[in-house]
């Protein structure tokens, strides 16, 4: 089957909490999204790599995200694990339009 | 220039910790090739029985991965058996037709199992254990076989027999002696590991000396010298092991029962070594890991051409857990007419320690129970330290240090993340490590539960010697040099009113973290609780959404129910709102309330709407409950009213913000039903008096509160209260229990400030202002729709 890209509608920019995750359920996958304190929204799977916590409730500092179960430090803008704990989480492109968010959703 | 070749034969713990040790030395000095016969990378042996016992896989308790070999550029063959050495040619051929020539040559044979040649011993079912293989067949066998005999009641046998227990099956141990261990152990100490094992559910049958193994295909059973017999579906031999030395005796390499060596791990035969229990040196073949490791590292240096002293042979100790049973055993261990004995026995509590003395030095140990003693007098046997010195080491208060320092590389420090003593030791000198949180930062170790951080501290101090200071000055976190004291002095003087502004003025190296935020938080609004606007980002989930987060990303509500009372009304709520939100469970807290577990993020205003009940704060850096008993009004015992007491204080101090959560607790009298004694302030009752206690606590650092004073009256008691918590607020770290704190400062300083009237009034000027802010979050959440849409509403598509 082939792959197509599904560009999808969250909210407008002002929707989105700033310094904080927002929790975004796409048919079955769960996202979560970011305002960044500089403005920039990002867009990573909203799921720990180390034991499944969800990332949306974090604290932000930065482009990092503290995961609120054990406190790993992600990277929410390419979802590398910082050291010393190891591996990433999927990242998702974010476009903004005007003042509307849309998450890429690859399907 | 051209890399010698060397090839070791045998990839067990022994042999490729000598490779690990060359490679130490002089990384590109050799081409290295390694056989294996086991189709697995190298393996931590000791830790089989852990795969018998199920749940761990081979990965688990491997040493070094596929990785290692390939990046150390080693040729290995895994599941290639050398079958001829030719001395002359310097070759070694293998079961593969291959042939590979050597410079040096390493023979790491290790053992064989020692399997009684009992009429029988061929029948199916009659296993070894010593491989990995061993361990996939018996848990086969578990299967569709109940009982389990094990021959041998040593170190191997045991574990064997804790393994095939978790599998279910039933286990009978025989042993030919009248005590478990009697290599390792003493007569009183095998007779308390006995029974330990019985209350798991081993059987023993002692001083029996097996003479066949019946069946007829399959073995049924085993026949004893006395006549007796016993049923059995599956035998395993664990009688001992003997040096595999059939290769090297084949190739002309002088044996005995080991390959014989030199204090070099030399053979007779030039360029040809042997090291591990392959190996026999000074009449001695070693099955137990230290010496191996000792043998490696001293090969490794004749390898390499460094000039150094040799194998001396090895003190042997034993450490022994099987399933929580701590056995140690160092040395000597059975008494003689030359001996004198240090001796102690708990009965009551499982503990031996028996300390052998020949000519006024330790010769040997014997532990059970509690074996923290154990890596300390073994170092004093190596040494041959004087009784005395160990008598006094045990009195010393510098005993932590000398415990960190005395414990093996092999060590774990932490437990939670399996991080060794050699771990940090490594990462310390590596990258120039000299706090705690930088040892943490880089290893993990003291992450989880923290238990570690004073052995992480000892082993800094250990490491680092006078560089160290234990009481440096603790920066915040990693974004700033800077401590909490220093950061608060620069927040007052400056007058830094939020966070960012407090991170750009003061030179954060970051945007903060997950540490600093927090606290930052906590101290500008303890600073100046009437202006400071609460940055709710910065404030961990549980303290930002007022509802605990669960692992599964939903969350309980916990109302209040001030002193643990509650009305058939509220109970009527609390049960309609389960319903229909449908929580998953519905328990009691320890803390006297009730908690709805389960709930979806979406939900929570929604059932603080209904419940119209106040927070509970069971998630917050504050106060939590104060947990009363029946007190005077129903209990016959009572001398005081403490429900009244306990919703008097819970009602004043409810909402307060703290450095960390402050527990509380009223009783009636000294039977203590709240349990005042482990809470942040408890109070006693007495007849017409209340007794105030302060820094217990029940949670990970178990510590019995301090009596603070007595007052006559209530009022009096309140005010003191005020002030306490207050002077915790503005003294403490962030996180820091009054546990912590309480020892930190030493309750006499606590008790001298709050003996001062005047302090007292000042201090309670100060905790009402920070009260005056205080509004119910629930109802704030309820009423405020940018607060429900930024925290509770999530975005379905």
């Amino acid at each position: 089957m082939e792959k197509t890209i599904r560009s999808v509608f969250i909210g407008e920019v002002c929707d989105l909490p700033e310094k904080l995750g927002k929790t975004v359920t796409i048919g079955k996958k769960e996202v979560a999204v970011f305002k960044m304190e500089n403005g920039t929204i990002t867009a990573i799977e909203n799921r720990c790599p180390h034991k499944g916590g969800v990332l949306a409730e974090g604290i932000l500092s930065g482009e990092y995200v503290f995961c609120p179960m054990h406190d790993w430090k992600i990277s929410v803008k390419n979802g590398k694990v910082q050291a010393p704990d190891v591996g990433c989480v999927q990242t998702y492109p974010v476009q903004v339009k005007g003042d509307q968010v849309y998450v890429l959703i690859r399907e | 220039m051209i890399k010698q070749k060397l090839v070791l034969i045998g990839n067990g713990m022994a042999g490729v910790r000598a490779i690990e040790e060359v490679l130490k030395i002089n990384p590109n000095g050799f081409e290295i090739t390694i056989f294996g016969m086991e189709p697995y990378p190298n393996y931590n042996r000791i830790q089989l029985s852990k795969v018998l016992q199920g749940g761990t896989s081979v990965s688990d308790i491997t040493l070094n991965d596929w990785e290692w070999y390939d990046g150390n550029k080693i040729h290995f063959y895994p599941g290639e058996t050398v079958t001829a050495i030719n001395t002359n040619t310097q070759t070694v051929s293998t079961n593969k037709g291959r042939i590979e020539s050597y410079d040096k040559l390493i023979i790491a044979t290790g053992s064989n199992p020692f399997m009684l040649p009992l009429p029988g011993a061929d029948k199916e079912g009659v296993k070894a254990f010593r491989n990995i293989k061993d361990c996939e067949e018996m848990i086969e066998y578990s299967k569709n076989h109940k009982k389990a005999a094990v021959i041998g009641g040593g170190l191997l046998g045991l574990e064997a027999a804790r393994g095939l227990l978790n599998l279910g099956m039933e286990v009978d141990v025989i042993h030919i002696h009248n005590y478990l261990m009697e290599r390792q152990l003493d007569r009183t100490a095998g007779k308390l590991l006995q029974a330990e094992l019985e209350k798991q559910g081993m059987k023993f049958l002692l001083q029996k000396n097996t003479t066949e193994i019946t069946g007829r295909k399959h073995v049924t059973g085993l026949k004893f010298s006395d006549g007796s017999r016993i049923k059995a579906d599956l035998v395993v031999m664990a009688v001992g092991i003997k040096p595999n030395v059939a290769l090297a005796q084949a190739a002309g390499i002088p044996v005995n029962r080991g390959i014989l060596v030199n204090d070099y791990l030399e053979t007779e035969i030039p360029n040809v070594y042997a090291v591990g229990e392959c190996a026999e040196h000074r009449g001695i073949a070693y099955g137990l890991v230290a010496p191996l490791y000792q043998q490696g590292q001293v090969l490794a240096k004749r390898l390499c051409g460094i000039q150094a002293e040799g194998y001396q042979g090895s003190v042997l100790s034993t450490q022994l857990k099987v399933s929580g049973v701590d056995v140690f055993s160092a040395g000597k261990i059975n008494e003689d007419e030359h001996t004198k004995v240090y001796k102690m026995y708990d009965d009551w509590n499982g503990v031996y320690k028996k300390v052998l003395i020949e000519g006024g030095k330790i010769a040997g140990a014997v532990l059970f129970g509690d074996t923290k003693d154990g890596n300390k007098l073994f170092d004093f046997i190596k040494k041959g330290a004087r009784i005395e010195e160990y008598l006094e080491s045990s009195e010393s208060v510098n005993i932590e240090v000398n415990v960190v320092a005395s414990m093996s590389d092999e060590e774990l420090i932490c437990g939670c993340n399996g991080v060794t003593k050699g771990n940090i030791v490594e990462a310390i000198k590596a990258n120039g490590l000299t706090t705690v949180d930088q040892v943490k930062g880089c290893t993990n170790a003291s992450r989880s539960c923290g238990g570690c951080k004073s052995l992480v501290s000892d082993l800094l101090a250990c490491t680092l010697g006078e560089h160290y200071q234990a009481d440096q000055k603790e920066a915040i976190c990693g974004c700033t040099t800077l401590s909490r004291d220093e950061v608060l002095e620069e927040i007052r003087e400056k007058g830094l009113t939020h966070i960012r502004e407090v991170m750009n003025v003061l030179g954060w190296k970051t945007d903060g973290c997950s540490k600093c935020k927090p606290a930052l938080n906590y101290y500008l609004g303890m600073i100046d609780p009437l202006k400071y606007q609460d940055e709710r980002e910065a404030r961990y989930v549980n303290e930002r959404m007022h509802a605990n987060i669960q692992k599964d990303g939903t969350y309980s509500v916990v109302p209040r129910m001030y002193g643990g009372v509650t009305t058939s009304d509220d109970l009527r709520k609390i049960a309609d709102v389960a319903d229909k939100y449908k929580v998953g469970m519905i328990k009691v807290t320890g803390g006297q309330r009730i908690d709805l577990l389960g709930v979806y993020k979406e939900d929570l205003p929604k059932i603080w709407g209904e419940l119209d009940m106040p927070s509970g704060s069971a998630y917050s850096k504050g106060l939590r409950t104060v947990k009363t008993c029946v007190g005077e009004n129903f209990c016959r015992f009572g001398t005081q009213d403490s429900i009244g007491m306990g919703i008097r204080l819970e009602r004043k101090f409810e909402g307060l913000n703290t450095p960390h959560k402050v527990k509380m607790a009223v009783s009636a009298c000294p039977r203590n039903c709240a349990e005042s004694g482990i809470k942040d302030v408890g109070v006693v009752g007495v007849e017409g008096a209340w007794e105030m206690y302060v820094g217990g606590n029940g949670g990970t650092h178990l510590r019995e509160a301090d009596l603070l004073f007595k007052f006559k009256s209530g009022d009096e008691l309140v005010e003191v209260i005020g002030a306490f918590l207050q002077y915790y607020r503005e003294s403490a770290k962030y996180l820091e229990r009054t546990s912590a704190w309480v020892e930190r400062l030493g309750i006499d300083r606590i008790r001298e400030i709050l003996s001062d009237e005047l302090m007292v009034r000042e201090f309670n000027k100060r905790i009402d202002e920070a009260l005056s802010v205080v509004q119910d979050p629930w109802k704030e959440a309820i009423h405020n729709k940018t607060l429900l849409r930024d925290l509770y509403q999530t975005v379905k598509i």
